[in-house]
C-alpha cells in the first residue's frame, strides 16, 4: 500500500514552506490586517512567479500540468502561512470552474493569464445570509445579460472575472462575468477576516457569456465545489496545524506555579485533542486528494469528508490556541485571532460546515442504497 | 499514490492464501465465526493449539520471529498482509498472542541461551500457552507501582501478592510475571522479572465477572509460590526494563474495530421511525451520522497511511497513536444513539428481536473496557501529549522515593 504523497511531492511542500516562511511570516499577515489594502500585491505576484497558480493547468494552456496532489501540498502551505492572497477564489474555484465546464475557446481565453497571473478569478454564488439553494438564484440571466446582487463574493473587489451563478432560461446555469465592465457596482464589505476581501457585486445589464451546458450550473456548481472542498480541507489543515504549533510553544515557555503550563494535564489532553482532530482530518484529506488526483467515483463522498473533518480541526485548533493563550490570545497584538478569523472564513466560505454535513449523508446514504 | 500491493506484498499475499486455502475454511459471510459451534473453553482451547501446531508444522507460526527461532523473520508489513488474510478464514486468534507476541521477543533479549531452549520451541509449537502478569489491584497505568513481593530463598524465589486482568491465566501454562524484589529503593528500580509456571504450588485463578457477565481475565493469587533463580529474566532489580521491552513488543494495532460501525448505524437508522418517518431522514441524526462517518473514515485512512509506513519499511508515525483512543469512545457512543434510536424497546438485548442481533446493546456495555484497557484515555492523551506532542511530564509526587515511604490510598 502506497497511501502517502511522494517524495517529489514532500519536496515541493518543503520548497512552499521554506518560501511562505520567508516571504509571509505573521507579520506580513498583521501588515494586509491593519491596512486597507484588500490584499498582498507582492506576495501574489512571488507566488504567480513561483508556478502556483498554473499548478494543474495544462500544458497546452502554459500551466505546468502538475498534479493535484502536488497542488494539496501547495494548499496545505498557503493555508499554514495564512496567505493574505486570492489563490482559493483564483486557483480552486475560477480556474477548476473552467477546467471542468469551460469551451476549448473560453480555456484559451482564461487559463494562460490565470496560469501566468494576468487574471484573477472568483465564483460569485452566495446571495446574502443564509445558504444558497442551487435550483433558485435570485440573480438572472437573459440575452446575454446578467442582473441582481451577488453578496458576499470574496475577492469580488480585485479579481478580473467571476464565474457566478444565476438563474437563466433553463435554469441554473454558470456565466463568466468580465468585472471590469462598467455596469457593474462593487461595495466592499466589513469582514471579520480583513486579510481576505469581500465585496458586494450588482449587476445591471451586465455581459455575461455562459460557462458550461445551459441549465446544467447545479451540478456544474457541486463538482467544482467537491474539488475544491478537497483543496480547502488541505488549506485548513495546514493552518490548523500551525495553531496547534503556536499553542504548543507559547505553553511550553509559559510558566505558572513554578513550571510550565504545558506540563498541567489539563492543556496537554487538550492539545493531545487538537493533534487528533487534526490527525483525523488529515486521514480524510489524503482520501480526498488521491479521490481528486484519480477523478474516483468515491470524490463526492472523500470530498466532503475531508472539508467535514478539516473545517471541525480548524475551528477547534484555532479556538484552543486562542484559550490556552490565556488573557494573552485576546489581544490584538498576539496573533491567535488571525486563525480563528481564517477559520471562520474557510469554514463557511464554501458552503457552511452543516450544508456539507448534509451533503456527505446524503451521499453516504445514496451509497448505502446501491 | 494508491492502495496496492508492491509486487513482493502482492507475492506475499497470494502465498499466504495458498497455504490457508490448504489448511483452512475461507468464510462466507465476513460475520462468520469459528468458534460458534464450540461448546466449551476447553475445547476452544484444544482447537487453538491444534490450529497452532498446523502453522508451526508449516512454517508458519510465528512470522515475526528470527529464523534462528523457528521463525520467517517477516517485516511487519508481512505480518499485516498475514492478519488481513487470516481474518477471513474461521480459525482461532489469539490465544498465542501473550506468548509469541510478547513472551518470545523478551526471552529472545533478556534469556541466556538455557532460557532460550527451554522456551521458546515449545511457544513455537503451540505446545504452550502464555499469560501476561503485569497489572496489580493497585498498579494499572502506574504499573511501576506494583507490590508483589519477591524474596530470595536459597536458589529459589518466593513470591506474594496478586495481578488482576490476567486474560486466559487459567488456561496458560506459563506467566511472564513481575514483581517488587527491592521496596527500599525508588519504584521503578526494585523489580525483578521471572516466568512463572503456572500450576506451581500457590497460584490461584480466580475469574472475574464484568459488568457484561461475562469473565473474559482473572485475579491470580500468589501464596508462597517457589519461582527457581533460572526462571528470571534480566538481572535483579532490572524488571522495569525486561517489563518495557514486553510492552514494546504489544502489536501495531491496524485491524478494525468490532461491534457495529456507522455503516450499521446508518442501516438502523434507515428501518427505525422518529415522528412517524424514518430516523435517517431527521436532521439532528444526520448531523451526528456525518460525525462518526467523519471518524470512521479518519481512522481508516490512518490505518491505510500506518500501512503504507511499514510497506516503506518505517516504524508507523505518530498518526498510529490515536485509533483507540478515537475508536473506543466512539464505539459507546453510536451504541448508546443506536439504543435511542430504537426508544423503548431498546433496553430489550433479546438476540432473537434485536436490531442487528442485539450487537449495539452488547457493545454498549462492552465499550467502557475499550476506554480503560490497554490504555486508558486519559493515558493515552498524556502519550500523545508527551510522545508525540513533546510536551513535559507531569512533576511526580513519587520521583525518587523509595517505594516503602511512598504514600497510597485506601482504594483498591
Amino acid at each position: 500500500m502506497n497511501f502517502e504523497f511522494s517524495d517529489n511531492q514532500k519536496l515541493l511542500k518543503d520548497q512552499a514552506n521554506k518560501f511562505l516562511a520567508d516571504k509571509c511570516p505573521l507579520t506580513e499577515v498583521r501588515k494586509i490586517l491593519e491596512s486597507d489594502e484588500p490584499y498582498h500585491k507582492e506576495l501574489w505576484n512571488e507566488v504567480v512567479n513561483m508556478g502556483w497558480t498554473a499548478a494543474v493547468i495544462p500544458e497546452e494552456y502554459d500551466g505546468l500540468g502538475l498534479g493535484y496532489l502536488e497542488l494539496c501540498m501547495i494548499a496545505e502551505e498557503v493555508g499554514s502561512s495564512l496567505a493574505p492572497i486570492p489563490f482559493s477564489s483564483s486557483v480552486y474555484l475560477a480556474t477548476e470552474a473552467l477546467l471542468l465546464s469551460g469551451t476549448i475557446e473560453q480555456k484559451e481565453h482564461y487559463l494562460p493569464k490565470l496560469a501566468a497571473g494576468e487574471l484573477i478569478g472568483t465564483l460569485a454564488d452566495a446571495e446574502g445570509y443564509g445558504s444558497i439553494s442551487p435550483e433558485g438564484f435570485a440573480v438572472t440571466f437573459k440575452d446575454g445579460k446578467l442582473n441582481g446582487e451577488k453578496m458576499p463574493v470574496i475577492d469580488g473587489d480585485i479579481a478580473d472575472f467571476a464565474v457566478v451563478a444565476a438563474n437563466g432560461d433553463k435554469g441554473t446555469s454558470l456565466y463568466l462575468v468580465d468585472l471590469s465592465d462598467a455596469s457593474i457596482s462593487k461595495e466592499v464589505l466589513s469582514t471579520l477576516d480583513p486579510t481576505r476581501s469581500q465585496a458586494r457585486l450588482t449587476f445591471s445589464d451586465t455581459p455575461a457569456q455562459l460557462l458550461g451546458k445551459d441549465g446544467a450550473g447545479a451540478a456544474d456548481l457541486e463538482k467544482v465545489f467537491d474539488n475544491a472542498a478537497v483543496l480547502f480541507a488541505f488549506e485548513q489543515i495546514g493552518a490548523a496545524e500551525a495553531a496547534l504549533d503556536a499553542a504548543k510553544d507559547y505553553a511550553m515557555n509559559r510558566y505558572a506555579f513554578g513550571r510550565s503550563i504545558a506540563s498541567f494535564q489539563a492543556l496537554k489532553h487538550k492539545m493531545a485533542d487538537m493533534f487528533v482532530a487534526l490527525e483525523l482530518a488529515r486521514s480524510n484529506c489524503y482520501y480526498g486528494a488521491w479521490a481528486l488526483s484519480t477523478g474516483d467515483a468515491e470524490l463526492p463522498i472523500a470530498a466532503a469528508t475531508a472539508r467535514v473533518s478539516a473545517t471541525k480541526a480548524m475551528y477547534q485548533c484555532a479556538k484552543e490556541n486562542i484559550q490556552i493563550h490565556g488573557g494573552m490570545g485576546f489581544t490584538w497584538e498576539f496573533d491567535c485571532h488571525f486563525f480563528y478569523r481564517r477559520s471562520k472564513l474557510l469554514a463557511d466560505n464554501l458552503g457552511s460546515q452543516a450544508l456539507w454535513e448534509e451533503k456527505l449523508i446524503s451521499r453516504v446514504v445514496a451509497s448505502t442504497a446501491a | 499514490m494508491d492502495f496496492n500491493d508492491t509486487p513482493e506484498e502482492a507475492a506475499f499475499r497470494a502465498e499466504v492464501r495458498t497455504f490457508l486455502d490448504s489448511v483452512a475454511t475461507r468464510k462466507s459471510d465476513p460475520q462468520d465465526s469459528w468458534d460458534k459451534n464450540v461448546k466449551s473453553e476447553t475445547e476452544a482451547v484444544e482447537i487453538a493449539k491444534k490450529w497452532q501446531r498446523t502453522l508451526h508444522d508449516n512454517g508458519w507460526a510465528c512470522l515475526h520471529w528470527p529464523k534462528e527461532y523457528g521463525g520467517r523473520a517477516a517485516s511487519q508489513i508481512e505480518r499485516v498482509i498475514w492478519d488481513q488474510e487470516e481474518s477471513q478464514y474461521l480459525v482461532p486468534k489469539g490465544f498465542f498472542m501473550i506468548g509469541l507476541g510478547m513472551a518470545g521477543p523478551t526471552i529472545m533479549t533478556y534469556g541466556n541461551d538455557e532460557q532460550k531452549k527451554k522456551y521458546l520451541p515449545s511457544l513455537a509449537s503451540s505446545e504452550k500457552i502464555w499469560c501476561q502478569l503485569f497489572s496489580e489491584p493497585v498498579a494499572g497505568s502506574d504499573l511501576a507501582g506494583i507490590r508483589t513481593k519477591s524474596e530470595k530463598d536459597g536458589d529459589d524465589w518466593i513470591i506474594n501478592g496478586q495481578k488482576i486482568w490476567t486474560s486466559g491465566a487459567h488456561y496458560s501454562d506459563w506467566g511472564i510475571l513481575v514483581t517488587r524484589s527491592d521496596p527500599t529503593v525508588a519504584k521503578h528500580k526494585g523489580l525483578t522479572y521471572f516466568v512463572v509456571d503456572m500450576k506451581s504450588p500457590g497460584v490461584e485463578v480466580r475469574p472475574i465477572k464484568q459488568i457484561t457477565g461475562g469473565s473474559g481475565f482473572n485475579e491470580v493469587f500468589f501464596t508462597d509460590v517457589r519461582i527457581p533463580d533460572n526462571q528470571r529474566l534480566g538481572a535483579v532489580g532490572d524488571g522495569w526494563n525486561v517489563a518495557l521491552t514486553t510492552l514494546m513488543n504489544e502489536r501495531v494495532a491496524v485491524g478494525e474495530r468490532k461491534g457495529g460501525d456507522v455503516l450499521e448505524l446508518i442501516e438502523l437508522a434507515k428501518n427505525v421511525n422518529i415522528n412517524g418517518k424514518p430516523a435517517i431522514e431527521d436532521g439532528a441524526v444526520r448531523n451526528k451520522l456525518a460525525k462518526w462517518y467523519c471518524e470512521f473514515s479518519g481512522l481508516k485512512f490512518t490505518r491505510f497511511r500506518s500501512i503504507s509506513a511499514m510497506s516503506r519499511g518505517e516504524v508507523p508515525g505518530a498518526e498510529n497513536s490515536i485509533g483507540k483512543l478515537v475508536g473506543a469512545a466512539k464505539s459507546q457512543d453510536m451504541a448508546e444513539f443506536a439504543m435511542m434510536l430504537m426508544d423503548r424497546a431498546g433496553m430489550i438485548n433479546d438476540k432473537e428481536i434485536a436490531p442487528f442481533a442485539g450487537m449495539f446493546q452488547q457493545t454498549f456495555m462492552q465499550s467502557p473496557s475499550g476506554r480503560i484497557a490497554g490504555g486508558t484515555d486519559e493515558v493515552l492523551r498524556n502519550v500523545v501529549a508527551e510522545r508525540v506532542l513533546g510536551l513535559p511530564q507531569e512533576p511526580r509526587a513519587d520521583k525518587g522515593m523509595p517505594y516503602n515511604e511512598i504514600p497510597t490510598g485506601t482504594m483498591k
